[in-house]
């Protein structure tokens, strides 16, 4: 009788575990068959590298979104990586545990952060601070990089947190006991073993950039021209869906779906990367 | 799996999400339409919450019909209306676009567009062609039209918006310079144009409060009076558009609008009457 109900439990775990593939699946079927009939007109090339965006006049070429969205991602990270690693380390190799088990909560609370509020907080503080101190719009691909670095923060602690809790406590000894000052141990020893976790957790943290939406459009200012400079304005892909996805019909919506492609497989590519690299760390 | 979809889209889901609400409506818009009770409006979103104020004032009145009010954007008021998602499309816009040309259009209220800046901006003048020399991108210093020198921040909507639309169409048509922020609501626009004072926007008359100053276009103020007038040169239309075949609770709830009532509320919320 116990193994009969067993069985039916499994069953159904299993049913519920397809539901998520398959839910992935038709996603990427959706979006690929909506995209891909655009790319194939449009071409390739003409989509991805024409920088001309006027959906109206039948232009649609995203090359100035994917370099913005790549701008502010790439921008993004240099203000998280550090903040979030050397926290990290703080946390995990010098501060007391009893500051980990408060500071570790309260990163994550971080994260439960809506990204609206990351965006009003940029508006209101951010972009006038950035006009007043350096000039342009305020709106720019600096404020959203500033802000994206904030928000990912807790996905670049936490994750470099967890690589570096991994590695043995013996190789920190070790160290010591070779004659190691405690940052020498930790910079030539604890880092070394931990690198793989602790770019997992950067290519992570990108691709949690890549994909924001809210707090960018309100932030970067949207507009459909190549930043010449980070304090100009820019749009990012995942804005340019947003943005135009509520009234677009015909060839302009196929173009946002194709855009939706890139995107997707943009994430799919960081995720891989991701994956492949903790797996690595697994086997050593 | 949760990179795909981080937790940020879930605050931007607004577009998308219309969309699968209008569609969610045609479903239920199907399953009803043995009864008269329900009547649809989608499209415009300068003109929703004004709508949706209509509508709760008629369900007071008419408990036995149902009115449920959707944004979603002009376009997509259009759309709406075309394929039966909603019963009443709803968009301002100067000029309907060609695909409207089959539906029945009401105008059912006027709306004015402010063109507002930072109330410590200098300037409270401009002509209609300082403005679009400013869209266009030719103009760019404060300095050239009689402020302080300074480069000038040029804010817009989205071009799905029926208040952008107007405003490229009453200025004579041309292509937005690619240096202007969009922004894609009417408020958005007024909280950029409050926060920069080296900004210009243009939003709904509805909206104007005293943290942005609108200017005088042309030499003429943008008042209510001056709008009912004829003079002020930026005004649109807010139309409904319907199918020629209309369910008796639709038209009634257009009638409402139309009526005494229902002009009214609309003026004082402060939009400008039909008529």
């Amino acid at each position: 009788m116990k193994r009969a109900s067993d069985k039916l439990v499994e069953r159904l775990l299993l049913a519920v575990a397809l539901t998520t593939i398959l839910c992935l699946l038709v996603i990427a079927v959706f979006i690929f068959k909506e995209g891909l009939p655009f790319i194939f007109k449009v071409g390739l090339g003409d989509f991805l590298f024409s920088s001309d965006w006027r959906p109206d006049s039948g232009h649609y070429g995203i090359f100035p979104m994917i370099v913005s969205s790549l701008w502010i991602t790439l921008g993004g990270l240099l203000v998280g990586a550090p903040l979030g690693m050397a926290g990290a380390i703080f946390l995990s190799e010098f501060g007391p545990p009893a500051m980990m088990r408060f500071v570790k909560p309260a990163i994550e609370l971080l994260a439960g952060i809506p990204s609206v509020v990351f965006g009003f907080i940029g508006v209101m503080v951010l972009a006038p601070f950035i006009r007043a101190v350096a000039g342009g719009p305020g709106l720019s691909v600096l404020a959203a990089s500033i802000v994206l670095g904030v928000m990912i923060l807790p996905t670049i602690m936490s994750i470099s947190i967890d690589a570096l809790a991994s590695v043995p406590q013996s190789y920190r000894e070790g160290a010591l006991a070779l004659g190691a000052t405690k940052w020498q141990a930790v910079r030539m020893v604890v880092l070394k073993a931990a690198s793989s976790g602790l770019l997992a957790g950067m290519i992570l943290g990108m691709g949690r950039a890549i994909g924001e939406t809210m707090a960018v459009i309100m932030v970067a200012g949207n507009a459909v021209k190549m930043p010449a400079s980070s304090l100009d304005s820019a749009r990012t892909l995942t804005a340019n869906i947003a943005l135009e996805m509520g009234y677009a019909t015909g060839m302009h919506r196929q173009a946002l779906f194709a855009t939706g492609i890139v995107l997707f497989i943009v994430i799919m590519i960081l995720n891989g990367m991701a994956g492949s690299i903790l797996k690595k760390r697994a086997h050593l | 799996m949760s990179l795909l979809f981080p937790e940020g889209r879930a605050g931007r889901l607004c577009a998308p999400a219309q969309i699968l609400a209008v569609c969610v409506i045609s479903v239920i818009g199907a399953a009803c339409s043995g009864r008269e009770g329900a009547v649809t409006l989608a499209g415009s979103t300068a003109f929703q919450p004004f709508a949706e104020k209509l509508a709760e004032e008629y369900n007071d009145a008419h408990p036995e019909v149902n009115v449920t009010v959707q944004g979603g954007g002009s376009a997509l008021g259009i759309s709406a209306a075309l394929n039966g998602a909603a019963q009443i499309g709803m968009a301002d816009l100067v000029e309907l676009p060609a695909d409207a040309a089959s539906l029945k259009a009401t105008i059912v209220a006027r709306d004015g567009i402010a063109v507002v800046v930072n109330p410590v901006n200098k300037v409270s003048s401009l002509s209609m062609v300082q403005l679009k020399g400013i869209y266009v991108g030719n103009i760019r210093d404060w300095k050239d039209i009689g402020g302080l020198a300074g480069p000038i921040t040029v804010v817009s909507r989205e071009s799905g918006s029926g208040t952008r639309s107007s405003f490229e169409t009453i200025l004579g048509k041309f292509d937005l310079t690619r240096d202007a922020i969009i922004q894609d609501s009417n408020g958005t626009v007024r909280e950029t144009v409050a926060n920069d004072e080296r900004s210009i926007g243009y939003l709904s008359y509805g909206l104007v409060n005293q943290k942005i100053k609108a200017i005088t276009v042309d030499g003429v103020e943008c008042t209510t009076e001056l709008i009912l007038s004829g003079k002020y040169p930026l005004v649109r239309p807010i139309y409904f558009l319907t199918l020629d075949k209309l369910s008796p609770a639709a038209r009634g709830f257009i009638d409402y609008v139309l009526g005494p009532a229902g002009q009214a509320s609309i003026v004082a919320d402060g939009l400008l009457p039909a008529k």
